[in-house]
């Protein structure tokens, strides 16, 4: 590959990454502000009204215990519905064919709808970590765990939502997968508990959940706590990232849901 | 010279087993302005769909200034600018971003699209609109905006579908302006449209395409040659002393003060105006009855069942998309 096409893939996908930071920063009322007001309402019900009177978790406050799981939660549902809305929503207004007529490769279009999601992602991170000052002084064990556990994260979620937009025909196709699948795996993910407090049974069932693993490390970059090995954790998340990485290339060179 | 565009033995069948393309050849000289015309659901944005890769063709071989669709997609996707006949641009954001975004596409580096982008948006009359969300032009603009975007990485091959539906008859000329001006300035330019007028005021070149075959691939005035019979209107300043019934050229009273007259293949005006200065008839005005293009075109296609919408002053209904067959 030349100098130059190299040259115009990374100017194609700055402007992809451009166009998707323009469009959640345009609407951010929709887009950065509800998720930072949703969950300083969990700081305020679960951490402080409610958490006072669960006391300790693991050794923590119960306030410090949930705040990096907020955040990983702010980050995966952000990322996930920053892809998926705006792949579907190209779609449904057609301007999917003012990528697909020009000349960038789709492993081009994949990595500038990523870093769009990896934006949102991070964005409401960064405000739902500042909103969480009120509450919980700010505590870093390891700043690299953090910082690449979340940078891997949003994409794995990204990748997800693009996958999503791709197989979606309706309105319903988009909201269906984060309801009933994304919500309850993120609940269900060590964001509000240990999971050595559940019932062994169920203890095993949780370890199914990818998201049990991200939440932890992340949680093991803030508090320095952690229930599994985090080099197990990246090892989880970096395997995800490739199949799905793999999929959505597949899909979009056969032209799944965007080609006649 | 390299054609615009070649393509041979060009198939499409759809997943439910539509045929849209029954192995088309077509060729577009460099430099032409060619129409490619055919009723509804005759194949026309089905063939403009595979060779701007927005559709998967079923077999044939596409290319464009000799590069091979499927070998050097790159390079096809670089020589075609396409105004599509839908809207397709996100109406949320600015008008100003859609064609710098589109010119980042392509690679061209932010300063030098805005650059780009100030020309065309100048010259299509929107530069002024550039900071306004797109939804907020009218349908006029909306087509205009498309063209800017089309052109904004400079194409040797620009591909209209439609563009002037629902467009009003004075802007609708200035874009005909602007057309004929880039295409004098070299560029090659594919027209699909409903407004036959338009085609035959445009293009030099036409093919028709009718139950996904093409039909006819000539030039504008050979095909103009085929129309055996032209009937005038003569608009008369007082009504005629009588009708001539054994003149070379037939004449009908169709009112007190209104005649058609046919002019058969191989006869002149003049032998019309011969026969009405004999016969003391005056005439205020005289008009074609209709567009020659749209008689040719109602014979040719369909066994002349041609749609009603198919006529120079259509409103402008757009067509169907015939990938929903």
């Amino acid at each position: 590959m030349s100098s130059t096409h190299l040259h115009h893939y990374w100017t194609a996908f700055r402007t992809i990454v451009t166009k998707e930071v323009l469009r959640f920063a345009r609407i951010w009322v929709q887009t950065v502000l509800p998720p930072v007001i949703t969950t300083a309402l969990y700081f305020i019900i679960f951490g402080g009204l409610i958490g006072e009177r669960i006391g300790e978790m693991e050794g923590y406050r119960y306030m410090d215990f949930i705040v990096p799981g907020l955040i990983m939660l702010a980050v995966i549902t952000n990322s996930y519905s920053n892809v998926v809305s705006s792949f579907f929503g190209s779609k449904f207004q057609r301007h999917i064919e003012e990528l697909l007529v020009s000349p960038i490769p789709n492993s081009v279009i994949i990595l500038g709808f990523i870093f769009g999601g990896v934006a949102r992602g991070l964005s409401v991170g960064v405000a739902v970590l500042l909103v969480s000052l009120f509450f919980s002084p700010l505590s870093i064990h390891n700043p690299l765990v953090m910082l690449v556990i979340v940078l891997m994260t949003s994409i794995l979620f990204a990748l997800a939502g693009l996958i999503n937009g791709v197989f979606a025909r309706t309105f319903d196709d988009i909201a269906i997968v984060p309801t009933f699948v994304l919500t309850p795996l993120t609940y269900l993910g060590g964001v509000f508990y240990s999971i050595s407090l559940l019932p062994e049974f169920w203890q095993g069932v949780s370890m199914l959940n990818p998201i049990l693993y991200m939440v932890d490390a992340f949680r093991y970059g803030s508090l320095g706590h952690s229930d599994f090995p985090i080099a197990m954790s990246f090892a989880i998340i970096a395997g995800f990232i490739a199949v799905l990485y793999g999929t959505a290339l597949v899909l979009l060179n056969r032209g799944v849901g965007i080609r006649s | 010279m390299t054609p615009a565009l070649e393509i041979r033995g060009l198939k499409k069948t759809y997943k439910n087993g539509f045929e849209a393309l029954k192995g088309i050849d077509l060729e577009v000289a460099p430099g032409s302005f060619f129409a490619l015309l055919g009723p509804n659901g005759a194949g026309k944005s089905t063939t403009i769909g595979i060779i701007t890769s927005l559709i998967n063709k079923t077999a044939g071989t596409v290319k464009v200034f000799g590069h091979d669709l499927d070998t050097d997609l790159q390079a096809v996707k670089r020589s075609i600018g396409l105004v599509p006949q839908e809207f397709n641009f996100n109406n949320f954001e600015p008008i100003g971003e859609i064609v710098v975004n589109q010119a980042g596409y392509y690679g061209i580096p932010r300063r030098e699209a805005w650059e780009r982008c100030e020309h065309y948006l100048n010259e299509l009359g929107l530069w002024e609109k550039r900071k306004d969300m797109a939804r907020t032009l009218s349908g006029g603009m909306k087509r205009r905006l498309m063209i800017a975007r089309a052109l904004v990485h400079e194409p040797r091959l620009l591909i209209l579908d439609e563009p002037t539906a629902g467009v009003d008859i004075e802007l609708r000329r200035s874009m005909w302006d602007f057309l004929t001006r880039i295409n004098t300035d070299g560029r090659s330019i594919i027209l699909t449209t409903h407004y036959l007028e338009e085609a035959e005021t445009l293009c030099r070149n036409i093919a028709i395409i009718d139950d996904g075959g093409i039909i006819e691939n000539t030039t504008m005035k050979q095909l103009l040659a085929k129309l055996e019979t032209e009937t005038m209107v003569l608009d008369l300043s007082e009504p005629p002393p009588g009708i001539p019934e054994d003149a070379p050229v037939v004449l009908r009273q169709v009112d007190e003060l209104t005649l058609e007259a046919d002019i058969r293949s191989g006869q002149h005006l003049n032998d019309l105006f011969r026969v009405l200065d004999q016969a003391g008839i005056r005439v205020q005005s005289m008009r074609n009855k209709s567009n020659r293009l749209e008689e040719l075109f109602i014979r040719m296609t369909r066994n002349g069942q041609s749609p009603s919408h198919l006529t120079p002053g259509a409103s402008g209904a757009s067509e169907q998309p015939e990938n929903q067959a």
